[in-house]
């Protein structure tokens, strides 16, 4: 019988106090209801660590680097205590054929009982000769992890959408995970993913199983919400107040950066809510406009900082400065975009897991 | 009769990096390879899309100096348009950037460096009274009672009887290489996980001003935050406050636990004098005085130059601008030229990046007579340089800046080495901590600066004067710029031009790029390959001389390999300062 989480961490000398508290801090930081922790007890007291794969394909680590911020649980508990992470390009010891053995004895002691973590997209041009390890391709060295898993979390928009090596023209023909494969797949995207909600899905397969996933499989307990539905600039947004120019008076007293080009209102993320890096800041609060990091191919939503031009989710096409005149005339200006905004989070509503379509409607108006 | 033997993956870098070695029938190392075995193409992708964005696309070359490409490529627009920055933004931007090396350096350190030093598995052995003793004589860190690291190390036995060794499985334990005693090993694993803990915190920084990291937001012109000591909802006391209770904690990290076990661990290592490598040094130089625009380059801290030959006595002038000065090949590379003209390089603005990949669709060894890389050879003036914290040190001292010159002194004395030690893997990975010292006073001398700044009334953060397109137009001509940082891995350099208020061509030339550089055509190697050559193996299957000199370098492959440029492009009008 093979050590259970629990027998684990009690053999660290952790008492069930300790222990109780630690399964609290989980449910909450998953989202979950309080009086599902007995469940979240029951499961750490049964299950066994389990051994988690972590690829780099054609990436940058930012993932990886998101990843050991973690603050709940705290990364050292996540990496040595909570899973087995077996192979990690980044943080391993041992390197050269010592680093693939170890993947490989794990795939072979716990076949079908592994997870598979990928970071980065996979290149398909030429026959995958742009990215290649151990003189294999990155699609080679996928099938033989890919076979074997019990499921594959894709990591960051790289793994999950291709993101930028993948943006127009894609030269490399970069191709996210789950195009390739018939296994499960939860994708976590974000460039990168915030680091609870990549410890958060760990931490639900561990004691939950596999979370339940929106038509984009991910997680909905993490990319349920629209950023703009959570914003703490919403109600200036709804009030038609803007920030016009990074520094002017209205950047300094909060308000909406709808017009300095916040994808907000097309973007599914945890960022308003979790916040970032143990709920410090996030990208809006600072005053920098969401840039849509988590969305499948916002690279090519055209120019960054430059205002959407659809009230996404409907056919109404209004002119900002319009709203902006709002802030100094009518009123009357900023209650009609109070009302477009609830006619959308109706719409909202009404098809959360289509919700998704709407960041390929506003790419299908981008110029490239 | 020599043989090889191949390292694929090199991990605890960034990126897929692969090292080929010969190794003689003494078991020392004959000749190397390094070949970078990714590559993305960020540099077509960005091609006709508003220069304003390139900042974020370049930043995702890479998500470990998560902000160094960001800062170039701001750098790269500004100069193009010629924008000035405000005060406050050049010293948040500062903030940043310093943020981005203390982290980065520490977390070098002791995540993807020491374990080539540090024998996990002998610490199980040691004695936690003699750790608590040896940490308590070399520092004055809090947590180091003998009950905190017998903690540790039950902690450590129970993880290790699980059978599960996650990271740790597999590696090096109990190589002849391995000097420390169990009780040093002890300490510095400990201080490996108190580390990851908090190289988390530190990143706040990051977040409060670009709103996340990795990846922390940034705009041309200055920075997105507003500064409002009145307001909720910008950079109010309660921020800055943050800001400066993570700045006092990292000045404790850096000289309370890294310094004091980087001395500690060097001096059992000190006969350990290999890596020297090229001994050609170049910095493009960085950090102007607190507040200084960049521009302002007798301000720095790191000057810019270069060194041949380790001879510290001169040091040669380095221009970006100057077709002569830098140049890349592609010779032993998987790319191509159009006019294909062997053994002549291009200076980045000319630059071409065409894929032409030539090696198999699968191997066991790659052939060092031909293209073996992604790759380019970068050169300065003909030569191959290493570029880095260590030559950030040798050409500061040689230069004779006093801060540097001082820290430096103090390390070779303590440690009773002669400067010139410093040239070798175990002086790379010295000068990466000596840096680290005085970063992170520069960052609180810079915060202080910001708060008298705002003191003083001044609270702009951002010129929209050029932000507008519209404003960018000079009749018929072409907008070409440069921007540079020196990166915690080196000097980094970005190149743009701009056409009708699109990208019309960007270039970035990466401190990985030289250090990995493959050869050229007059047998020169690059600064990884090098520093290999003449390395006496305990076993060479079980290659960790390798990866400690490797390590040393702090290797980012994604950084050094990202481009591809399928046509060449003409440039029209030079207009940059330099
Ligand atoms: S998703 Fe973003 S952070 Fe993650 S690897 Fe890709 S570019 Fe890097
Ligand atoms: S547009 Fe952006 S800043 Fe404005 S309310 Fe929506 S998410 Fe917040």
């Amino acid at each position: 019988m093979k050590e259970t989480f629990y027998e684990y961490v009690q053999k660290r000398g952790i008492s069930r106090k300790d222990f109780l508290k630690f399964c609290t801090a989980i449910t909450a930081m998953m989202g979950l209801d309080a009086s599902l922790t007995p469940k979240v007890v029951e499961a750490l007291e049964t299950k066994e660590r389990i051994p988690v794969i972590y690829k780099h394909f054609q990436e940058c680590t930012g993932c990886s680097e998101s990843f050991i911020r973690t603050a709940h649980p705290v990364v050292a508990d996540l990496i040595l205590d909570m899973i087995s992470l077996d192979y990690h390009d980044t943080l391993m010891a041992a390197a050269g054929h010592q680093a693939r053995e170890a993947a490989h004895m794990t795939k072979e002691k716990y076949k079908g009982g592994y997870i598979l973590a990928c970071e980065g997209s996979i290149p398909l041009a030429d026959g995958g000769i742009h990215s290649m390890v151990d003189g294999k391709t990155q699609l080679e060295l996928f099938r033989e992890y890919e076979k074997d898993c019990m499921a594959i979390i894709a990591y960051g928009s790289c793994a999950a959408f291709g993101n930028v090596q993948a943006a127009h023209p894609n030269p490399t023909q970069a191709t996210p995970i789950y195009k390739l494969t018939n296994k499960p797949v939860i994708n976590v995207p974000g460039c990168p993913p915030i680091a609870e909600v990549m410890a958060g899905v760990i931490t639900h397969i561990l004691t939950f199983g596999i979370p339940e996933l929106d038509i984009r499989k991910r997680p909905k307990v993490f990319y349920r919400h629209r950023i703009h539905d959570n914003c703490q600039r919403r109600p200036f947004f709804d009030a038609g107040m803007f920030v016009e120019s990074f520094d002017d008076e209205g950047a300094k007293l909060g308000w909406c950066l709808y017009k300095m080009g916040c994808k907000g209102p097309v973007t599914y993320n945890s960022c308003a809510n979790m916040k970032w890096n143990e709920g410090t800041c996030w990208p809006v609060e600072s005053g920098n406009p969401c840039l849509g990091c988590s969305e499948d191919n916002f690279w090519d939503f055209g120019p960054m900082f430059t205002t959407l031009a659809q009230v996404p989710g409907t056919n109404i096409i209004y002119n900002p400065d319009k709203v902006g005149a709002a802030v100094v005339g009518a009123a009357a200006a900023g209650v009609a975009v109070h009302a477009a905004a609830t006619v959308v989070v109706e719409k909202m509503k009404k098809d959360k897991d289509t919700t998704t379509s709407v960041a390929d409607q506003q790419n299908k108006g981008v110029s490239k | 009769m020599s043989q090889r033997v191949v390292i694929d993956p090199i991990t605890r870098i960034e990126g897929h990096l692969r090292v080929e070695i010969d190794v003689n029938e003494n078991n020392v190392i004959g000749d190397a390879l390094s070949s970078g075995t990714m590559i993305r193409g960020l540099e077509q992708i960005l091609v006709g899309r508003d220069p304003r964005d390139a900042w974020a696309y370049v930043q995702r070359i890479c998500g470990v100096c998560t902000t160094v490409h960001a800062l170039a490529s701001l750098r790269a627009v500004e100069d193009a348009l010629d924008i000035r920055i405000p005060k406050n933004a050049s010293l948040i931007r500062d903030i940043m950037n310093l943020t981005q090396y203390v982290h980065d350096h520490v977390v070098h350190f002791y995540h993807l460096h020491a374990l080539d030093w540090v024998d996990v598995v002998s610490a199980l052995s040691a004695d936690p009274n003699e750790t608590s003793q040896i940490a308590q004589s070399i520092s004055s860190w809090p947590n180091s009672s003998p009950g905190y690291f017998r903690d540790v190390q039950n902690r450590l036995k129970s993880f290790v009887e699980s059978g599960q060794l996650g990271i740790f499985s597999n590696a090096y334990w109990g190589h002849p290489a391995y000097k420390l005693p169990s009780a040093v090993n002890l300490l510095a694993v400990t201080h490996y996980l108190e580390a990851l803990e908090w190289q988390k915190d530190i990143v706040k920084i990051h977040t409060i001003f670009g709103g996340k990291n990795p990846h922390p937001h940034y705009v041309v012109g200055g920075v997105a935050s507003a500064i409002d000591i009145n307001s909720d909802n910008a950079i109010n006391t309660e921020k800055l406050n943050q800001v400066e209770r993570l700045i006092n904690k990292a000045i404790q990290v850096v000289e309370q636990m890294y310094i004091p076990d980087l001395m500690a661990i060097a001096s059992f290592y000190k006969d350990w004098t290999y890596g020297k490598g090229i001994g050609n040094y170049m910095t493009f130089g960085d950090f102007a005085a607190p507040g200084k625009d960049i521009r302002d380059t007798d301000s720095y801290l790191f000057p810019s130059g270069v060194i041949l030959n380790g001879d510290l006595s001169t040091v040669h002038e380095v221009s970006l601008t100057d077709p002569e000065h830098i140049q890349e090949f592609v010779d032993f590379t998987w790319l191509k030229y159009s006019d294909d003209k062997p053994g002549v390089g291009k200076h980045p603005w000319a630059g071409e990046t065409t894929f032409d990949y030539t090696g198999p669709k699968s191997y066991k060894e790659l052939d060092m007579t031909r293209p073996y890389t992604w790759n380019k050879a970068p050169r300065w003036k003909g030569h191959a340089v290493e570029v880095g914290p260590l030559a950030r040190i040798l050409v500061g001292y040689a230069k004779g800046v006093k801060e540097v010159k001082e820290v430096t002194d103090w390390a070779a004395g303590t440690l009773d080495v002669p400067l010139t030690a410093l040239m070798s893997t175990l002086g790379r990975t010295a000068a990466r901590g000596l840096e680290t010292k005085l970063l992170v006073n520069r960052l609180k001398d810079t915060f202080n600066a910001l708060v008298a700044n705002i003191k003083a009334g001044d609270t702009v953060t951002f010129d929209k004067t050029k932000f507008d397109p519209s404003t960018w137009h000079r009749a018929g001509k072409t907008l070409q710029g440069v921007g540079w940082t020196e990166a915690p891995r080196g000097g980094l350099a970005h190149y743009i031009v701009i056409e009708d208020q699109k990208i019309k061509n960007y270039q970035a030339v990466v401190p990985s790029t030289w250090n990995a550089s493959p050869r050229d055509l007059n047998g020169a190697r690059g600064a990884y390959e090098a520093a290999l050559i003449g390395t006496p193996m305990a076993d060479p299957h079980q290659p960790l001389e390798v990866i400690r000199t490797i390590h040393s370098f702090d290797p980012c492959l994604a950084c050094a390999v990202h481009l591809v440029d399928k046509e060449k492009r003409e440039i029209t009008q030079v207009n940059v300062i330099r």
